[in-house]
């Protein structure tokens, strides 16, 4: 995306730190992922793992998110809607009897249904549709949810007494890795590059053979299964939630602000985002405890209006501006 | 189900659909000429409903006259989140617009909302007249005067914008500019203030809603997106290009929704919407009151 005339200064500069910098995101990765698990079990604190849970939660939901946002170029206003199904779903049938492990794949395939509901009539029409569809079966869902199931969902007591957040944790981590891979690997498919083609102009895209109704869908299923893991993830964690809690607009607006924080249409990006997001909202909350959904609100706008690149965008900027400095010889 | 409890249901349907009409009509008609989609449409509402509740509890005014206060406090909203947020939209081109102006107004929506938790705690308020509660029998049908009222004055609004779109200079001028921007510039039409007042126009058709939801449900901070949701399904019904559609369209959501949440039970009756607009969207995507 980003068509910077100045990048071609980078070929100049000398191989050693160009080395450094290319391993610099995997190797950062592999960093990140060895402290995620270590740490928590070296701390033994439940808050500093629901801290860590929180934020694996958030990276899933807005690689989630920049699936379709970002690559394909569908703007999903309803994104609880997938999360709020998968917890539905998930929870429904696990406390039900059903073994966890199908509860949790059921919820995530029961999101995707729901996604193609609304994606297979709105993504042959141009504009507004998908998004409208979106905010509509998220919202919709949240009130017949809330009218129909009006009690808290509270797991048994025994589940309450052999409770234990770790497990819950490396299932949300998992789940995390799983979607950054997915998405580090879609883009590097024939099917990843043709997502992007249609993001970037669909007539152009059809008139070189890709199908955009099958590569918009495909983004979807993706994007719609894993958020209704993340549901999923977020039923088998909670002891107790209202069960139209999970459809509430915020985790929509979580997603979004997260993937713009971190860099839209990147995978580094939903992940720096959540980090930073949830270390942010720790600290805010305490202090502005009404008014910081304001607070990250208006950030919201002023990144978009002005800022759409992210963290990552600015990562890059300054990676060039001392490539310039360096003396081209 | 008895014919009198059936046209109960209807003349129901009907009323709330006038309001659904006059929610959506300022959703079209922003979306018409600026092109972009406000979610934050639905806040405005809410807003204007608040307005007009502290009119009514500060100094007594019936709602339906503070309308003269609710009005003019929220086209001056408008102006301003005009010149603040939109602005910076109107002038991308095509989708990038639309896209971005949704996103854009999806944080509004937070932001708006969680002020006015902040601001008038999440209570519902309603507004308790003389008249609440009474109404004309017709024939063992009753038409609620607060209803009934919303109904007329949503009626005679329609008129009065069908008026101003075609017989004034303003109203020319912007039904051009929802036509063609390039061509209404070229023509000497200052299309910023164009845009601006249609925003506020827009803010003060939310205001009137507002108010016949204060007067009809009550209101509290939440209630916005929901009404964002009701106006965004009657403008794809209508066809989106069509701004004075939406009213008969939003009739004939109310009276759907009326219907069939009789038949269904109440606590499904969200759905409806939902449904119609998938179907609308399958069999007649450019809307039942598309010109073209």
């Amino acid at each position: 995306m980003t068509n910077n005339p100045i990048q071609p200064v980078k070929s100049s500069s000398q191989p050693a730190t160009r080395l450094i910098l290319r391993w610099l995101t995997p190797l950062g990765f592999i960093l990140l992922i060895l402290f995620a698990i270590i740490y928590p079990q070296q701390v033994n604190k439940q808050g500093i793992w629901n801290l860590f849970f929180l934020i694996c939660l958030h990276i899933t939901m807005s690689q989630s998110w920049n699936i379709l946002a970002g690559f394909a170029g569908q703007s999903s206003l309803g994104h609880a809607a997938f999360f709020g199904i998968g917890a539905l779903v998930t929870r429904t049938l696990w406390l039900g009897g059903t073994p966890f492990p199908f509860a949790f794949i059921l919820g995530g395939l029961a999101a995707i249904v729901f996604g193609m509901l609304i994606g297979a009539p709105t993504f042959r029409l141009r504009g507004a549709y998908f998004a409208i569809g979106t905010l509509g079966v998220a919202e919709v869902l949240r009130i017949t949810v809330s009218q129909n199931i009006p009690f808290i969902s509270t797991m048994p007591g025994p589940l309450i007494a052999s409770y234990d957040l770790l497990p819950r944790y490396y299932l949300a981590l998992g789940l995390a890795v799983a979607a950054t891979g997915t998405a580090y690997l879609l883009l590097r498919s024939p099917w990843g590059l043709g997502i992007l083609a249609v993001r970037e102009d669909e007539e152009a895209a059809q008139a070189t053979g890709v199908h955009v109704l099958r590569h918009k869908l495909l983004a979807l299923v993706l994007s719609s299964f894993f958020a209704g893991l993340a549901g999923g993830v977020f039923a088998f964690q909670q002891i107790s939630y209202y069960p139209s809690a999970p459809f509430s607009p915020l985790w929509t607006f979580d997603a979004l602000l997260i993937t713009f924080i971190g860099g839209l249409g990147t995978i580094t990006g939903p992940v720096i985002g959540a980090i930073f997001f949830i270390l942010v909202r720790q600290q805010l909350a305490t202090a502005l405890v009404e008014i910081h959904q304001v607070v990250f609100g208006v950030f919201f706008i002023i990144i978009v209006l002005v800022f759409p690149g992210g963290l990552v965008e600015a990562w890059n900027r300054l990676r060039n501006i001392r490539w310039i400095k360096k003396p081209s010889s | 189900m008895s014919l009198e409890s059936f046209v109960q249901t209807l003349v129901f349907g009907v009323f709330v659909g006038g309001i659904y009409g006059i929610a959506a009509m300022g959703l079209a008609l922003v979306f018409g000429v600026l092109k972009i989609m406000n979610i934050a449409h639905g806040e405005l509402l809410m807003l204007g409903g608040y307005v007009s509740f502290w009119v009514f509890t500060t100094w007594g005014m019936d709602p339906f006259v503070s309308l003269l206060v609710t009005i003019p406090v929220l086209f001056l909203i408008g102006l301003l989140l005009d010149r603040v947020v939109y602005r910076h939209i109107v002038t991308l081109h095509g989708e990038e617009k639309i896209k971005n102006s949704m996103l854009v107004s999806f944080g509004l929506t937070l932001v708006i909302q969680n002020l006015a938790q902040w601001g008038f705690t999440a209570d519902e308020r309603a507004i308790q007249v003389a008249y609440t509660g009474t109404g004309l029998n017709l024939l063992g049908v009753t038409l609620p005067y607060t209803r009934l009222g919303s109904f007329a004055v949503a009626i005679a609004v329609t008129l009065l914008l069908h008026m101003f779109l075609r017989r004034t200079y303003y109203g020319k001028a912007i039904l051009a500019t929802a036509e063609d921007w390039e061509a209404a510039e070229l023509t000497g039409i200052n299309i910023h203030r164009i845009y601006m007042m249609t925003f506020a126009l827009g803010a003060s058709l939310a205001a009137i809603a507002g108010t016949f939801v204060t007067i009809t449900y009550g209101i509290s901070p939440s209630v916005g997106i929901i009404w964002t949701l009701k106006a965004l399904v009657v403008v794809v019904l209508a066809g989106t290009g069509s701004i004075l559609g939406a009213f008969p369209a939003g009739i004939l959501l109310g009276v759907v929704e009326a219907i069939s949440g009789a038949f269904i039970g109440s606590t499904y009756r969200e759905v409806i919407g939902l449904v119609i607009f998938v179907l609308v969207l399958i069999l007649r995507p450019q809307g039942l009151f598309a010109r073209k």
